[in-house]
């Protein structure tokens, strides 16, 4: 187990992008109640707006930084901005419905985005190149290979998650959003804008999406019309085995699944093909111990 | 009935009468119209393979209409499976439900053939696959309606296990997806590798469309292999060789059938691709016996895509069925038993033999090098002649 280290990082680096994918769907239930199952769809929005930002700063001949920096704010932008307007036209007045209705309904909305991708973007139902705007390369700590543009990815996605955090519990945004998780007619009595803070509490999770779908795009260098399905599932199980609605169970939770899958590989490269299987049969067995998640969602405090 | 006009009435006569008169005169001037079905995965990760080989086929079918003394027009009914066994069972089910399709050109993608073989012999529709190579597909059962003028997998493996003993490799890791093809690929590598006495040092097995290919890479580096065989198709192909990169290791990369093609170098970059080595059922255009005819014809007719390594055979597969056709008539089950005494029948890329499975037994097993951008036979290439070296040679 010479490559300890090496499957570490892999661990770390899918983990990154799961744990993003789960506090979105963290944040979505905690406040709404609502299972968003479009997040995942959100998400290869971002990256494909990432790609069409970055040929678009290629074309006016802009710097390598400067590309990553524009395709980064249009992809988080791009997401913002399909995140509040699913919650605005579509989940707003659809609130008071039985919650499977909103749950098919978010299904159909992520339908129809990928689809479109497929069919609107050119060529879209092949897998695109995404260019490589990270340092290639790395270094070697013993047989361990520690490639630059993952270490810049993990520090970026942590800092994400760490800066939700900060939004959530110490903004006055994400005090509002607290009060509204907690008690929405309290809040509104209190004066909080409900209308204005859902909207933002979704484009908030959504950005998240985005920010993963730009990770996953730099790191895979490739992205397709379908890579959120899979993404989703794996992200949403995250988020239920961590507690759904507790910002560090959904982070633990794509960590733990990350783990999972590279453990199967490591320990028994035979059996790769069923790393996936491996993972979703354990997490089943930890659902069925703590079926509330592994960190519960506290009754006191959402979100 | 006694609300019709005069006019009217005369509208019908003329009405009834006209089909007649032209009906005559077409059939002294124009041919009758003659159904084909050409089925390739046109979107979809495969589809520049799929694109080189309907290009390709519809080339087939331009010339042969444009031979002044064929009996038929043809027609070519273009369908796309997208290299998914359902999406090739509906499409094939499509067409072999329609009676005025006479015969169909299937399949890059063995997955795909292997899901469909079924149908065309209930459906008793004779086809000659295009560029499938999976044994099973002509060898399983054996239908009178299904032929192959592609190779299949097995000589490639032998050829390439003994072309890499030669060169003295000696450790090897396989690399395959985990569809039928690439569990195939992957069982005919191990056999011949270990028949010259060489080691696998580990199998791996991935889905096609799997992205992240780095907790198998790390093992792989861990098991420090002087080659990686692949068996698999394009896309993950070129993926593997990228990550490969990026991971830093530094093995010899043994290709097969399925990167072959401009598509492989194109995703990869010339730079990575450089020094790839892949066995292939057939010598480049320019040995084949008609090779320079079709590589003018298919540029003049214009089109932006490359032919693939597998659009010659499209284009023979496609011209067979359509002699067969002038030969017997637009006829399944004759088109059927004619296609099983095909023999010695010259072609673009040499004879083409059936043998009592419809498997043409003639295809030229050669070794290709990637030598910047470009697949070039080995033994035309720099690395022979020693101005550039394998990766790891001992």
């Amino acid at each position: 187990m010479g490559m300890i280290g090496q499957h570490l990082l892999n661990g770390l680096m899918q983990g990154t992008i799961y744990g993003l994918v789960a506090m979105g769907f963290t944040i979505f239930f905690g406040v709404m109640n609502v299972i968003k199952f479009s997040h995942g769809d959100v998400l290869t929005l971002g990256a494909f707006g990432g790609l069409v930002a970055v040929w678009a700063a290629n074309a006016l001949g802009l710097s390598v930084p400067l590309q990553f920096i524009v395709a980064l704010c249009v992809a988080m932008a791009l997401t913002a901005v399909v995140g509040a307007g699913i919650s605005h036209f579509l989940i707003m007045p659809l609130r008071n419905a039985p919650p499977l209705n909103m749950l098919l309904m978010t299904m159909m909305v992520g339908t129809a985005i990928r689809e479109a991708i497929r069919l609107f973007f050119p060529n879209g139902t092949n897998p695109q190149r995404f260019p490589e705007l990270l340092p290639a390369g790395g270094f070697n700590i013993g047989p361990s290979f520690f490639r630059t543009d993952a270490i810049i990815l993990i520090i970026a996605g942590a800092a994400s998650i760490g800066a939700v955090y900060w939004i959530i519990n110490h903004s006055k945004f994400g005090l509002a959003m607290r009060a509204v998780a907690e008690d929405t007619e309290t809040a509104r009595v209190m004066g909080i804008n409900f209308g204005r803070i859902i909207p933002l509490t979704f484009a908030l999770g959504s950005i998240t999406a985005g920010f993963a779908g730009m990770i996953y795009a730099l790191y895979y260098s490739e992205i397709n019309y379908s890579m959120g399905l899979l993404l989703a599932v794996i992200g949403f199980t995250a988020a239920i085995v961590g507690g759904l609605g507790n910002i560090w169970g959904a982070i633990i939770g794509g960590y733990l699944f990350a783990g999972l899958q590279t453990f199967v590989v490591a320990a028994m490269p035979s059996m790769s093909d069923y790393k996936n299987v491996f993972a979703f049969v354990l997490i089943i067995v930890l659902i069925t111990w703590r079926p509330t998640g592994l960190l519960a969602e506290r009754g006191s405090e959402r979100v | 009935m006694g609300t019709i006009s005069k006019r009217g009435l005369a509208a019908l006569a003329v009405a009834s009468v006209l089909p007649l008169a032209f009906g005559s005169f077409s059939a002294a001037f124009a041919k009758d119209k003659v159904k084909i079905a050409f089925v390739g995965p046109l979107t979809g990760a495969i589809s520049p393979h799929g694109i080189g080989g309907r290009n390709s086929a519809e080339l087939a079918v331009k010339l042969m209409n444009a031979e002044p003394n064929t009996k038929y027009e043809y027609e070519l009914v273009v369908l796309d499976d997208e290299c998914k066994p359902n999406v090739g069972v509906q499409v094939v089910t499509k067409i072999a439900s329609d009676r005025s399709i006479i015969a169909a050109i299937p399949h890059y993608c063995s997955a795909t053939a292997i899901a469909t073989v079924d149908i065309f012999n209930r459906f008793k529709m004779p086809m000659v696959v295009w560029a499938a190579v999976l044994p099973e597909i002509t060898y399983a059962k054996k239908y009178p309606e299904v032929h192959r003028v592609s190779g299949i997998l097995i000589g490639q493996n032998r050829i390439g296990a003994q072309f890499m003993k030669a060169r003295g490799y000696k450790k090897f890791v396989s690399f395959a997806d985990s569809t039928d093809y690439g569990k195939s690929m992957n069982k005919y590598f191990t056999q011949f590798t270990l028949e010259n006495g060489n080691e696998i040092l580990g199998s791996f097995s991935v889905p096609p469309d799997q992205q992240d290919l780095s907790a198998e890479l790390t093992k792989i580096k861990e098991l420090n292999p002087e080659v990686i065989y692949f068996g698999g198709l394009t896309p993950l192909g070129a993926r593997l060789r990228t990550q490969m990169a990026k991971f830093g290791i530094n093995a010899q990369l043994e290709g097969n059938s399925g990167i072959m093609g401009d598509a492989f170098v194109n995703a990869a970059g010339p730079e990575l691709a450089e020094g790839t080595l892949t066995f292939f059922d057939s010598p480049p255009l320019s040995k084949m016996p008609g090779g320079k005819m079709f590589a003018d014809a298919y540029k003049a007719a214009g089109y932006s895509e490359p032919p693939e390594a597998y659009g010659p055979f499209a284009y023979v597969a496609t011209r067979l069925v359509m002699e067969t056709i002038e030969k017997v008539g637009p006829d399944r089950a004759k088109v059927t038993t004619d296609l099983g005494d095909v023999k010695d029948r010259p072609s673009i890329v040499g004879p083409v033999t059936f043998d009592d499975h419809g498997q043409n037994i003639t295809p030229l097993t050669t070794s290709y090098v990637v030598q910047d951008g470009k697949w070039v036979v080995w033994e035309e290439s720099e690395y022979v002649s020693g101005k550039r070296k394998l990766k790891n040679l001992p």
